[in-house]
């Protein structure tokens, strides 16, 4: 289980980073946290000649406020999202669900920006992003672009950023006051990826839905963003016939592969479970 | 094949020098190139936890890192768990609450303990087993691990310990008796 051989670079600037990843073109990759990359160069999917380490980097880690946004190094660790009062406060679905991806080990190295860029929609963060209507940084030769995550996952490991770009920062704005959240996911064990999982941002009026945002993991190519459940939810009261004719919209969605954790029925039908789960446990959390 | 780099960074407190290649991980170069073999290799593919070390005061799985990205690091390893020749309080408490049985999974769980410990001294059995979930054990199914970490956090906040092992309990007693 050893990588084949590469160079390795660590650049101590994001500037120096960009231009190496010019310099190397396809030949080149970023290490983050390297608990995606790694296992894959080890297994020798991932063979680049040129490694470039972004740890060295200053200032790419860190938790803030700016106006009614919160920003998100992307070199920040899953450990430290769970950890961060701010987003315990504002972002709590973000916080559920870092506390649910892999364990204590890797959470200390795997980074929000490498779970994103990645583009395995095995992976938790990118739903979420969907979910919370996030946008990203990305910083290039040509300066900095701000990308949408509903215009960023393009297919499995393929996403909208270009191979000389570094993701800098993810940028997601805070949801209103009173707004309940849940990420339900099912997995077989600790540090397994999602069987199905689905994350939930709900606003509420009596009992009835004034809005609601809703994300899929492991459940197609891509991270999923289950709009036609939105709609049929958007003005309803939230009855128990309403929530399941949109589970019904969630499943219809779904394309999950097959594998070790289920078929393609039993990953739906888990789907569904999870919106339920993730929906209700949203509205006792909902303020109202 | 690539060049090889030299690396520098602390091992238990002790300044170290090694020559790798890029691609080396840190578990091969703590067993095979510093004779360091307190960390295992149970998986190799990031899911054990036999491997973890602490470095830069984080757990991490030695077998998911590359040497080279430890340059000036400061990382401990089982090896410098106990200090002058006295055993770490989580030593003392996987011994006297039978925290082991083959003892191949100990050192990953100690050296994750330890950090566990530091983050949060008084933790409840459900944060220790949360905390600890990166570490797998085929043994011991996980109770008197716990009870271990257990024993080891009083001891470390300077509470009185006292296994809770049936035997060694009663074995104290009659030594008691005896005295
Ligand atoms: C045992 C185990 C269990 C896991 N379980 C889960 C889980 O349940 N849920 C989950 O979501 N993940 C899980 N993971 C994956 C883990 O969270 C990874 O850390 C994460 O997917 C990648 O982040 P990283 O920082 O490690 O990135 P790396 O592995 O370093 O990089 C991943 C990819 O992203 C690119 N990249 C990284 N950072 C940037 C950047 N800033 N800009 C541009 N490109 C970048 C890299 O070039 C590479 O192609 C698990 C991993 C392991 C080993
Ligand atoms: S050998 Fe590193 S996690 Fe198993
Ligand atoms: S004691 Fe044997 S694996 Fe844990």
């Amino acid at each position: 289980m050893i990588p084949k051989p590469f160079e390795y670079h660590s650049p101590q600037s994001l500037g120096d980073a960009v231009a190496m990843l010019q310099q190397y073109g396809d030949e080149a990759k970023l290490l983050a946290g390297g608990h995606s990359l790694l296992p894959m160069m080890k297994l020798r999917f991932a063979m680049p000649s040129h490694l470039i380490d972004l740890n060295r980097i200053p200032d790419l880690a860190g938790v803030s406020e700016s106006g009614n946004e919160i920003r998100i190094g992307a070199m920040t660790t899953e450990n430290q999202l769970i950890w961060s009062e701010l987003l315990q406060r504002k972002l709590p679905l973000l916080v559920e669900a870092a506390r649910l991806i892999a364990d204590p080990q890797v959470r200390y190295r795997g980074t929000i920006g490498g779970d994103i860029a990645h583009g395995d929609p095995g992976n938790d963060h990118p739903a979420l992003m969907l979910t919370l209507d996030a946008s990203f940084v990305l910083a290039g030769a040509n300066g900095e672009r701000v990308v949408p995550a509903s215009e960023f996952f393009l297919g499995t490991y393929y996403t909208a950023m270009n191979p000389d770009e570094i993701m800098t920062q993810i940028r997601i704005p805070v949801p209103p006051q009173g707004t309940g959240w849940c990420y339900a996911k099912l997995k077989r064990k600790t540090g397994d990826f999602a069987a199905a999982a689905a994350a939930v941002l709900l606003q509420m009026k009596g009992d009835t839905c004034t809005g609601v945002a809703i994300g899929l993991t492991n459940l197609g190519p891509t991270a999923l963003r289950a709009s036609d459940a939105e709609a049929a939810l958007t003005g309803q009261p939230l009855t128990a016939d309403a929530i399941e004719a949109a589970a019904q919209k969630v499943m219809a969605i779904c394309e999950p592969a097959a594998d070790l954790r289920g078929d393609e029925t039993y990953k739906t039908a888990m789907a569904g479970e999870m919106f339920r789960k993730a929906i209700r446990t949203a509205m006792e959390r909902c303020t109202r | 094949m690539s060049q090889t780099v030299k690396v520098t960074f602390k091992l238990n407190d002790r300044p170290v020098e090694v020559l790798v290649e890029p691609r080396e991980l840190l578990i091969h170069t703590l067993r095979e190139k510093l004779a360091h073999t307190g960390p295992h290799i149970g998986c190799e593919t990031s899911h054990c936890g036999a491997c973890t070390v602490d470095m830069n005061g984080a757990s991490l799985k030695s077998c998911t890192i590359l040497t080279v990205q430890c340059e000036g690091a400061d990382i401990l390893t089982i090896e410098g768990i106990a200090k002058n020749g006295e055993l770490h309080a989580l030593q003392e408490g996987f011994m006297q609450e039978h925290g082991l049985q083959c003892g191949f999974c100990t050192p990953g769980m100690i050296t994750r303990a330890y950090r566990l410990l530091q983050e949060i001294p008084d933790p409840t059995e459900e944060e220790i087993r949360y905390w600890m979930a990166g570490n797998l054990c085929r043994c011991t199914g996980y109770q008197n691990i716990v009870k271990s970490i257990q024993y080891a956090a009083r001891k470390l906040r300077g509470e009185p310990v006292e296994t809770s092992h049936p035997l060694m309990g009663e074995k104290a007693a009659q030594s008691e008796m005896a005295g």
